[in-house]
Formats: structure tokens, sequence, C-alpha cells
């Protein structure tokens, strides 16, 4: 058996390690290209949002690399992402693609179900395994997160452009190659090293922006067009409102122990959405308050063509916007983005973010010319 | 005597502006992109050179549009914009006290609000051919009206036509189906003017606060048909800049001024750049797995400028181009 997964971000890397220490041969696909999204939205219906079309792309791709067995997690709530696995299995059985799916819903108290994929999967390894390989994984998964926020902070400083991107593909391919948690751990204190050696460019502190959102547009690089990576670019620190670790320890820990906390979440939120409207579109509210509290400059939303939750998150978010004083700029993606259009309103952004700190400062704004 | 050059090169049209030490516009041009900025930059630096004075120098060019970095790397640019901060600068350089910019272009139409003198809220609109000029153009043409008359018209309807203006194909299907019905066709104009107007105010401005003072820029502010569906629309006067068609490259040319203010240099190549050969090819690196599609831009075998790759591995127009 070969197992693949579909790309986000760098999950790849403790789904590798996961499933490897179990004995379990990966295919990871290819990362998310220009191939991979014609594949997508050619065997995928047009309406669907984006994320799947990705999906599509990333299993065909890795059926011909060998793969045979796709592990896809499934959904709840209002959200069409319940489907996708479902949705992903009919195109690939259309296809007459050779790909076996095997669907892990999040377990909300039916332990069981997720232990029999599991178990399906891996040739019914024990307790004890699962734990191990699950402990690896989430170190990877966990020091990854970590040092991204360090990368989005060195980006924004570096002096020589591209240094920090660079580093980062060191330091995800090292701790892909870890083995072992001590081995994970010494190539995250190295990657610590790496990002500190960086020369830096002096200059006014750089500008923070906080990024909201559907998860896998936040998460995905190929599908946001590397937002991170060209805001850091331009001088400006992001933070986001999603990491994986923190996702993964809400939603599939806490979560089904009926543990997780999100009265913080709906309080935030509370003067502007009411209720739970699916994926992270209360998310998108709480944090546009919390990085507005917290003196960020901005805030980005990005969420795939036709998203409801961010539709609902949207439409309040001017409300939100004027009453906490913060800018906000939207993104709704799907296949059709440009590069070109998104860069010239990142960039009309910064300048728009630059103007308004100089004249809060009391300093002489020309219209918005930043130094990017 | 010094002057600053401003380059618009956007995918239909390509326009130039010069700027004399005071602020004042010298020349400006208006040219077609026609799928070849380079040919269009290169044209109209020949014509600029021969406009201009002998004993003016250029001191200074700045470049936006979707063509900023291509015709940056090409004439050696000292600011490269983007076309939503050109435009503001080119509108508060007309009325500092604006408040919102409406900005109709051929391929795309945005809007910019100010509060102070400064940019605080934008949108864009790239993907709804229905509110551009181009799709004005192309109903002007099936109407059989030449473009330059169409405001006119629109103005001496008596009762303009509703017509669907939610996208490009409704409102030509609708369109046509309103003149089959027989309705004059000045009553179609104003309503297409309205469509278009309706079109943006739901699709670009939506949920934005307009307050006036507002401009009306971009190639489309030119009809007075449709600054009078603006006005009807708003409620309110909408100033049309004189020089309204050329807004983004008087932008990029204050720009220019800006970035060398501090007496540095320009980097400008010189007007021979009309008279050089360049080459772009591109071509996807196999350095790693992301596979970049890396274009580069050479001048005989100089390289000018690369762009397109992830890592920064090949990229150039930082420095070339003086982001
Ligand atoms: S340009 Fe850089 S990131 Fe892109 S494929 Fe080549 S090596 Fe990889």
């Amino acid at each position: 058996m070969k197992v693949t997964f579909p790309h986000m971000g760098h999950i790849y890397i403790p789904l590798r390690a996961f499933f490897t220490a179990l004995g379990v041969e990966v295919v990871v696909p290819p990362p998310v290209s220009r191939e991979t999204l014609s594949l997508g939205t050619r065997y995928a219906p047009e309406f669907a949002c984006l994320p799947l079309k990705v999906n599509v792309g990333n299993f065909l791709e890795a059926a011909r690399k060998g793969a045979d067995t796709v592990v896809m997690a499934g959904g709840v709530g209002p959200c069409r992402f319940g489907y996708y696995a479902q949705v992903e299995q009919e195109i690939l059985r259309d296809l007459g693609v050779n790909l076996r799916m095997v669907v892990l819903e999040p377990p909300q108290g039916h332990w069981r179900e997720l232990w029999q994929g599991l178990r399906d999967i891996t040739g019914g390894a024990g307790l004890r395994e699962i734990w191990r390989a699950g402990r690896l994984a989430w170190r990877k998964l966990t020091v990854l997160d970590e040092l991204e926020h360090e990368v989005h902070r060195a980006r924004a400083q570096e002096g020589e452009r591209g240094a920090t991107t660079r580093a980062w593909q060191r330091i995800l391919d090292q701790v892909d190659e870890a083995g072992s948690v001590p081995e994970v751990e010494e190539a995250a204190r190295r990657g610590k090293v790496l990002l500190k050696a960086l020369p830096r460019r002096e200059g006014e502190a750089p500008l923070r922006i906080g990024i909201v959102g559907e998860i896998y547009t936040v998460l995905e690089p190929a599908v946001n067009l590397e937002l991170e990576r060209v805001l850091g670019e331009m001088g400006a620190i992001v933070e986001r409102s999603i990491y994986l670790s923190d996702w993964v320890k809400t939603n599939l820990v806490l979560h089904s122990l009926h543990l997780r906390d999100d009265r913080e979440e709906y309080r935030l939120a509370a003067p502007y959405l009411g209720h739970f409207v699916g994926g992270h579109g209360l998310e998108s509210i709480s944090w546009t308050v919390r990085y507005a509290r917290a003196g960020f400059d901005g805030v980005i939303q990005l969420a795939p063509l036709t998203c409801m939750p961010e539709i609902v998150a949207e439409s309040i978010l001017p409300k939100v916007s004027r009453d906490v004083g913060i800018p906000v700029l939207t993104f709704m993606l799907d296949e059709h983005a440009s590069e070109v259009g998104v860069r010239t309103r990142l960039e009309a952004f910064c300048d728009l973010l630059c103007a308004r700190r100089r004249q809060k400062e009391g300093g002489t704004a020309f219209a918005g010319v930043s130094r990017h | 005597m010094q002057a600053y050059l401003g380059i618009d090169v956007g995918s239909v049209s390509t326009n130039l502006v010069l700027l004399d030490e005071g602020g004042e516009v010298l020349t400006s041009l208006y040219l077609r992109t026609r799928g070849n900025p380079i040919r269009a930059v290169q044209e109209g630096l020949a014509c600029v050179e021969r406009e201009i004075p002998a004993r003016l120098s250029i001191a200074g060019v700045g470049t936006t549009g979707s063509g900023r970095q291509l015709a940056a790397a090409m004439v050696g640019a000292d600011a490269v914009k983007n076309e939503i901060t050109a435009h503001a600068v080119a509108a508060l350089s007309q009325v500092p006290a604006v408040q919102t910019v409406l900005e109709i272009g051929g391929q795309d139409s945005k809007i910019i609000i100010l509060r102070h003198g400064v940019v605080v809220d934008f949108a864009m609109n790239t993907v709804c051919a229905a509110g551009t000029g181009s799709f004005l153009d192309r109903q002007a043409a099936r109407l059989g009206v030449p473009i330059e008359e169409f405001g006119g018209l629109a103005v001496k309807a008596a009762n303009p036509v509703r017509i669907a203006g939610r996208c490009a194909v409704f409102a030509e299907s609708d369109m046509i189906h309103k003149q089959q019905l027989g309705h004059p066709v000045e009553d179609i104009v104003a309503g297409l003017c309205q469509a278009l107007v309706r079109n943006y105010l739901n699709n670009v401005a939506k949920g934005k606060e307009i307050r006036s003072p507002i401009l009306f820029q971009g190639g489309v502010a030119a009809n007075v048909g449709m600054r009078r569906a603006f006005e009807e629309a708003l409620g309110r006067a909408v100033t049309v800049p004189a020089h309204h068609a050329v807004m983004g490259a008087l932008g990029a040319a204050q720009l220019a001024r800006r970035a060398v203010a501090d007496g540095s240099p320009s980097r400008f190549q010189g007007f021979d750049v009309s008279r050089w050969r360049f080459q772009v090819a591109s071509r996807s690196c196999s350095g790693c797995a992301n596979q970049c599609e890396v274009v580069e831009i050479r001048a005989g075998d100089r390289v000018l400028a690369r762009w397109g790759d992830r890592c920064g591995r090949w990229s150039l127009t930082g420095e070339a181009a003086g982001r």
C-alpha cells in the first residue's frame, strides 16, 4: 500500500512522519503547481470551491507517482468541506483512477471509527505504535509552527531578498528528514540558529498584518499566491489566526474530549455575530478585533470564492473595521486569481497602512507612499 | 530645465506624462498597448523625445500599471508603484481635498477612499468586464456610434432604457433585445451608462462611504454620459480632472519626483531606449520542485531584470528597478 494525502502548507511533513513511523509507504504529491491546478479544474465541478480542485489535482499527481490509497479528513458543520471526501471519491471513480479513499472523520466522540480507519491503513497497528508515531508527527508540527513565526519576523527585515525563504526551505527539509523526537529538537535548534544568523536590514519598524479567513486558503501558499512571502518581502510581518497545531489541538483533541474553550472567540465576535456560521467565519471576526486591540496595522481576509462562512464574515467586517479602527482587505480566491492583481492590491494596502501609521505618529503622509 | 517622466503600462493603454519642476503637465500621451507593452513604451518615448525642447533633462522616471516592472526594467525607473497609489497621488495633486476617486479604465476599475489626504480604503475590480471601458467601446461599435459621440448622445436621452448590467453577457443580450424593440439609440446609450454605473457601484464601490469631493478618472471619464449617470446615481457633483485619462502616469511622474527629491541621480537610461532591441524570454526553472516560471528581459546580451521566482535565486528586479 502506498498512501498519499492532500497538500496544505507543510502538513505533508508530520503526515509523512506519522505514516512512515507506522511502516506505511508514503507518496507525497508534488508541490502544488499550475499543473496541479489545471488537473483539478479539469476534473472537478466548476462551482466547487478551490480547495477541492487542488485536492483532486494532488491525488491525480500522486497516483502518477504510484500512490494507491488516499487519506482524507472528513468534516462536519454547515460547510461544503464535509462532502469533499465523498465528492472526490466519486470523481476519482469516474476517472477510473485506481485510488482507494480512506476518510478519517474528526472523532467528536466517535473514537472507534477513527481507530478503525487507522488500523485499516496500517494493517492493524497497535495503540502504542500509533501513539509513538503521533508523538513524532505532533512534535514536527509544533516545531514548524514555532519556527514559522520566526520566519515571518525575519523575512520582513531580511537584508538579502529571498534569504529567509531559502533558509526556511532548508529547515523544512531538515525537520522532514528527522527520524525521532530528539532529531526533531536538534533540527529545530539548528533552524533557530540559521534564522538568527541571517543578515538584517535596519529601518523603521515593519508593518504588522494579521491574516484571517478560511483554513485552507490561509495555510496553502500555492493557492493564496504566496501572500505571506510577498508581504514579508514588502517589509511586513504577518501573523496568522490559524496555525495547524492550534487547529489540531482545538478540533481533534479538545473538541473530541468536549474540552474546547471558545468562549473568547464568541465574546469578541458577539457584538457583530452571535452564532457559529461554519468554517472560520466567526473567528475571522473575533481575530480582527483581537488584532486591532493588539496594535496591528491591518488585517487580510482570505477565502475561496463562494465560501459561505467567509462571505458572512466579509459582509460584517466593514463595520468591525470601522468600530475597532483597523483596515481590512479581502481576497476571494479561485483558479483565476492573478498574481499581478493580488500583488497590486497588497502593495497598495501596505502603502495605505504606512501612510496611516505616519499620520498617527503626526508625521507628514504623502498619499501613502511607503518604502516598499 | 528638469522634468519628470511617468509611464503607466496597462493591458489596454500605455500612457506617458512629462511634468515640469512645478508639477505642471508638459506633455501627455495616450497609446494603445495592443498586446505589446515593449513597443508601446518605446513608441511613447520616441514621441516624447520629439516633443520636448533640447535643454530639458529628465531628472526622474516612475512607472505604474500592470506592466510597471517590465517598463521599469526597460527605462531604468526611480519609482515603481502600483496603480492604486499612483492614481491616489495624482488625484491629490489635482484636488487636495479629494475624498473619493472613481476610476474606470480599459480593463479594470477601482475606487479609492481618501480622508485627510491619505488613502484609507480601496477596491479593485479585475474580473467583471461589464464595468470597464472596453465593454463600452464594444457596445458603441455595435450600435454604430463613434465612442467620442457616445456620451453626448446619452445626455440627450429623454427616457433612458433600463438595461441589465449584472455582467457583460447579460448587458449585451439585454441591449440587443431593447434595440430590437425599437428604442431610440440615445435612450439605449443612456441606459447603458446607467447600467455601467450601477454595476460599478454594486460590485466595486459596495460598502464604501462615498464622500465629496468626488473625482472621476480613467479613459471612460471623458464620457459625459457616464459622468451624468454617476451624478444622478450618487446625487452629488462629480469632477472630471483635466488629465483624467493619464492620471496613473501623472501619479507615477510625481512619485518619481519624490524619489529623487533627496538629490539622488536618476536611473533613466535615456531616450535611446526607444531604439534598443529588447528580448523577453520565460522558462521554467528546474532548481527545485516549485518549477517557477522565470521571466527575463534583456537588451542585447545584458540582462535587465528577472522575476517570477519564489526563492529569489533569479530575480534582479529589486536592484535593477529600484523598488
Ligand atoms: S526559481 Fe527557485 S523556487 Fe523557483 S523552481 Fe527555481 S529554485 Fe525553485
